[in-house]
């Protein structure tokens, strides 16, 4: 049977059709799910894709936190179903305290949109298997709050813990503190990341294809459960 | 003050009325009471004086605009021509795209965030309004001096606003120019393109018909914004006792127009409507005329039922609006009950304000009052039409006798000046890198971007099993075409349909963005006058036809105008986007092809202007024969596998096309002069008809047959090599200093 993966579609999210293309790209069967819809449709794992959900004129993630959909994804993500948020996703993965921290507006107050280099900290994660700890790689970034911030306790925490997923490398474009790019819940099935990997899937359109491997993870992960 | 109705206006034919403050001339305003054989309520004053304003009625330009049909290319391409919301091109496949440009100078300059930001919203929404769904965005710009304070305040606001409203709707933006000058210091103009794709079945118009049909507007609620955005609404409203001066720039909203893009391809999908329209300049005034008009005539609508966010709104601004996301379309009764639902679905207000009759008349009730009874041809398409009057100005010839010669302008003599001027070009803010403008804009969204800002065009997939992809690219040079217009609008087209073929795609129709100054000077209706015939004689000869458009005029202040800026769009389409042609100079070893003549020419170079501040003379000459053949010849070796980097030469020349390439590819370049040639010449001349090509060696044979046997001049002048612009027994070059040099400039001028 093929894996199912959904990807939740909100008023205003815009990278959904990205990461359906991800999804399926990794061999995976990419589902649309939508935010007044309770039920998940029998996916294994959910993506919570870029966008301005509700255009971000609140918090980013604040209302969609509280959509339908969410209280299913919150449910299942606790039982430990896999779940990726990128971008607007990680902002709503913190606003519904799946995750720790906040994403704050860029420190140059600008959006920016560029091809970031990243290490993958720890490939452990349900949805980083099919890297290895230290990997360096390439993928786009596009955001205008994306500044991770807790405060030091929880920072030490993650890092005590291995819960960064991921970092920027030469130049951190953001303001996020300790460089972070993405961080993971304690069972690791929970991530949330700022950079885009689902704009790094083919060789014609992104900068590389090294996004791939966190849809290509998760599958593995899954088929191996 | 009471109410104006129809019956009012019959009854007291001598009230005085507010229409020169409109922006009506005394004709005008006889005209429309000849029309309606009484005086007009004040409704329908709001009407016509929008409808009947420049921007909406194109008065003045109209008579020069008419060529483009006259002189029309035969081209099986065209789905749809000029005079719908935008054009639409037939690319293959099933598929139809539609494209247009469009400009929102004055709004930007008096509110930079939201003047661009509402730009990228309207022609957005008119590429929606033809069925498609949009898929990209471009943006031409251009602003007062780089080093001008003002240029500080407008440009960063421009920039955030373009991005926050097309980052907001999920649109790449995939080029477009920066340009700065002077003569935009007190108008800059921000035109807006946009791009969407359709099956040829899903194609809509602006058009109500059939009686009984509903006529449904949804979208954003109805404000007090923009009231007179596009007439001259002067600070006199219709009611002393409400605020006064409401806001002519409107405010947008993209998430509204996100959700109204999804709702809108959903009721497509379902084949729910008859005709639609965007509201945009002129709002509903300019939608239930347009539709009616271009319908079978007749229209009713009750105003009451149109959702409001300032319940204290007159009918008249009702009908004047300018408030953003908002849509009208012509549903038939049975299709209500579904068009409605989906709305709900995508949380976007909808209510149906009326319906098309089977007369002739557009009628519109407030309060269950006639306040607006017209024959709505009169309002929408039999608008006031001036033949201004035009001559050659007086300055032209001294102008054109200022040529850039060697006795007049300084040319670098030695290896070194060459160096220093090749540097002074690059670094300046026209030739430097544009990303810190460019990196505040999504170009990789949607996932089909294949070519984006800092390539000769943007290219976009738009078939992921076929790669079927269209190309975009925007150009136009205010200089050339202040030192002659009719070549310069040419040049302006030449240079989009190259850097379309350099990218490996087939150029197949124009979209222009005419700016100039202001029509009522004798001098600027001639450089209007000219560039349109050129620009119409030159896309005949193309064979390329212009699709739709628009036209900018009074981008002046006080005495002086702009350079006449003829903005040229030219779409392609490339069969398979894989073998698209980048600039960037990617492997070693590779042979460098200059193709193309090189001749002495100068005038209105970036050159002549950043080492001399300079301008005069004459542009470029064109040769359309040779553009047609370079095309042909860039598109043909694209598709072969003969070349792997190709850039146009134009701003800057050689010299600049080689640095960009070099930085973009990450190697040098070795480039030996050809036997005879000035090293100057070759260098900084702006010669129309050349590009650069990347020919791996494997295919130098091929290549140099195909283009002996087409006629096309083609010089090997070196070889990508190294880290460095080695220009051989001139100058050496290091990429480090050219980055140097090339990056960081806007910044160091905004911080």
């Amino acid at each position: 049977m093929t894996t199912r993966i959904g990807v939740v579609t909100f008023p205003g999210s815009l990278d959904d059709r990205d990461a359906q293309r991800a999804v399926r790209l990794a061999g995976a069967e990419p589902v649309a799910l939508w935010h007044r819809d309770k039920d998940l449709h029998q996916v294994d794992a959910v993506v919570l894709p870029g966008g301005f959900s509700y255009g971000d004129y609140l918090r980013c993630g604040a209302i969609s936190r509280f959509s339908p959909v969410m209280e299913t994804v919150i449910e299942q993500a606790k039982l430990g179903m896999p779940v990726l948020g990128i971008c607007n996703g990680f902002q709503v993965l913190c606003e519904s305290h799946l995750l720790p921290g906040a994403l704050h507006r860029n420190d140059s107050l600008h959006f920016v949109c560029r091809d970031q280099k990243l290490r993958v900290e720890n490939a452990e994660t349900a949805w980083t298997g099919d890297y290895s700890a230290g990997q360096e790689i390439v993928v786009p970034l596009k955001n205008g709050e994306g500044r991770f911030v807790a405060d030091e306790r929880v920072l030490d925490e993650l890092e005590a813990e291995g819960r960064v997923v991921a970092r920027y490398l030469d130049l951190n474009p953001n303001g996020s503190y300790r460089d972070i790019a993405g961080i993971t819940n304690a069972a690791g099935n929970v991530v949330g990341l700022m950079p885009h990997p689902e704009h790094a899937v083919e060789p014609l359109t992104g900068p590389t294809t090294e996004g791939l491997g966190f849809f290509t993870s998760v599958l593995k992960q899954l088929v191996n459960a | 003050m009471s109410l104006d109705t129809v019956k009012n206006a019959e009854q007291t034919p001598d009230a005085a009325q507010p229409w020169a403050e409109l922006g009506l001339k005394q004709d005008e305003y006889a005209r429309i009471r000849e029309i309606l054989g009484r005086r007009p309520t004040g409704a329908e004053l709001a009407m016509y004086s929008v409808m009947w304003s420049e921007h909406c009625s194109y008065k003045s330009s109209k008579v020069h605009l008419k060529q483009f049909g006259e002189k029309k290319p035969d081209s099986d391409a065209m789905l749809v021509g000029i005079g719908e919301n935008a054009g639409v091109v037939d690319v293959g496949q099933g598929y139809a795209v539609t494209f247009k440009v469009e400009s929102h100078n004055h709004p930007s300059y008096i509110e930079p965030y939201q003047g661009a930001a509402t730009g990228i919203g309207g022609i957005v929404r008119d590429i929606l309004a033809m069925g498609a769904r949009p898929v990209a965005v471009m943006d031409p710009l251009r602003f007062g001096a780089a080093d001008h304070p003002d240029t500080r305040r407008v440009l960063p606001g421009i920039v955030a606003g373009i991005g926050g409203y097309g980052n907001c709707l999920g649109l790449p933006n995939i080029g477009g120019e920066v340009v700065f000058d002077s003569c935009y210091q007190g108008n800059p103009l921000v035109n807006a393109l946009c791009v969407g794709v359709m099956k040829h079945e899903d194609i809509h118009l602006a058009q109500a018909s059939g009686a009984g049909n509903k006529v449904i507007l949804y979208g954003a609620r109805t404000g007090g914004d923009g009231i007179g955005g596009v007439s001259v609404l002067a600070s006199e409203t219709f009611d002393d006792t409400k605020p006064a001066k409401r806001p002519a720039v409107q405010v947008g909203d993209p998430f509204q127009e996100k959700l109204l893009i999804e709702c809108t391809l959903e009721i497509f999908r379902e084949k729910l409507v008859k005709g639609i329209q965007d509201l945009g300049g002129a709002g509903l005034s300019c939608a239930t005329s347009e539709l009616a008009s271009a319908g079978s005539g007749g229209m009713r609508i009750d105003l009451d039922t149109v959702h409001l966010r300032d319940h204290t709104l007159s009918p008249e601004e009702i009908l004047m609006s300018e408030s953003q996301e908002r849509m009208c379309a012509i549903v038939e009764p049975d299709k209500v009950g579904r068009f409605l639902e989906i709305c709900e679905k995508w949380d976007v207000i909808a209510n149906v304000i009326g319906e098309v009759t089977d007369g002739e008349r557009l009628e519109i009730f407030w309060h269950g009052e006639l306040v607006v009874d017209v024959p709505p041809r009169t309002v929408a398409h039999e608008g006031p039409t001036y033949e201004r009057p035009y001559a050659r100005p007086s300055w032209q010839d001294a102008l054109q006798a200022d040529a850039p010669t060697a006795e007049r302008l300084a040319r670098p003599t030695t290896g070194e000046g060459l160096k220093a001027d090749l540097l002074k070009v690059a670094s300046h803010p026209n030739q430097a890198s544009k990303s810190w403008i460019t990196d505040q804009y999504d170009r990789y969204v949607l996932g089909n971007t294949v070519l984006s800002a800092g390539e000769d065009s943007g290219m976009i997939r738009i078939d992921e099993e076929t790669n079927l992809g269209v190309s975009v690219a925007t150009d136009g040079n205010g200089r050339y075409a202040k030192l002659d217009p009719y070549t310069g609008a040419q040049l302006a087209l030449a240079e989009a349909y190259r850097n379309v073929a350099a990218g490996g795609a087939k150029p197949l129709a124009v979209s222009d963005c005419l700016n100039f100054g202001s029509p009522e000077d004798p001098d600027v209706m001639w450089q209007f006058a000219e560039a349109t015939r050129g620009l119409a004689d030159a896309c005949l000869v193309l064979g390329t036809p212009v699709t739709g458009g628009n036209v900018s005029l009074y981008n002046q202040t006080g005495e002086v105008a702009i350079h006449p800026t003829p903005v040229v769009a030219v779409l392609g389409v490339i069969d398979d986007v894989t073998r698209r042609t980048p600039v960037a100079f990617a492997e070693e070893g590779q042979l460098l092809y200059l193709l193309g003549d090189t001749e002495d020419e100068l005038g209105g170079s970036a050159w002549s202007q950043v080492v001399h501040d300079h301008l005069g003379g004459l542009p470029p000459k064109v040769d359309l024969e040779r553009e047609r053949l370079l095309g042909e010849i860039l598109i043909s070796a694209s598709r072969d596998g003969m070349i792997d980097a190709a850039h146009d030469l134009s701003d800057g020349g050689l010299g600049q096309a080689l640095v960009e390439s070099c930085l973009k590819g990450g190697h040098g370049a070795r480039i030996v002069v050809p036997e005879g040639v000035d090293p100057f010449v070759l260098l900084f001349s702006e010669s129309a008809g050349r590009a650069v090509v990347a020919v791996p060696r494997s295919e130098e044979l091929r290549f140099n047959d195909m283009c002996i046997a087409r006629g096309l001049p083609a010089t090997r002048i070196g070889v990508v090599d190294g880290d460095s612009l080695d220009v051989q027994g001139q100058f050496t070059v290091s990429l480090a200093e050219l980055k140097d040099a090339h990056t960081g400039v806007i910044e160091a001028l905004l911080a």
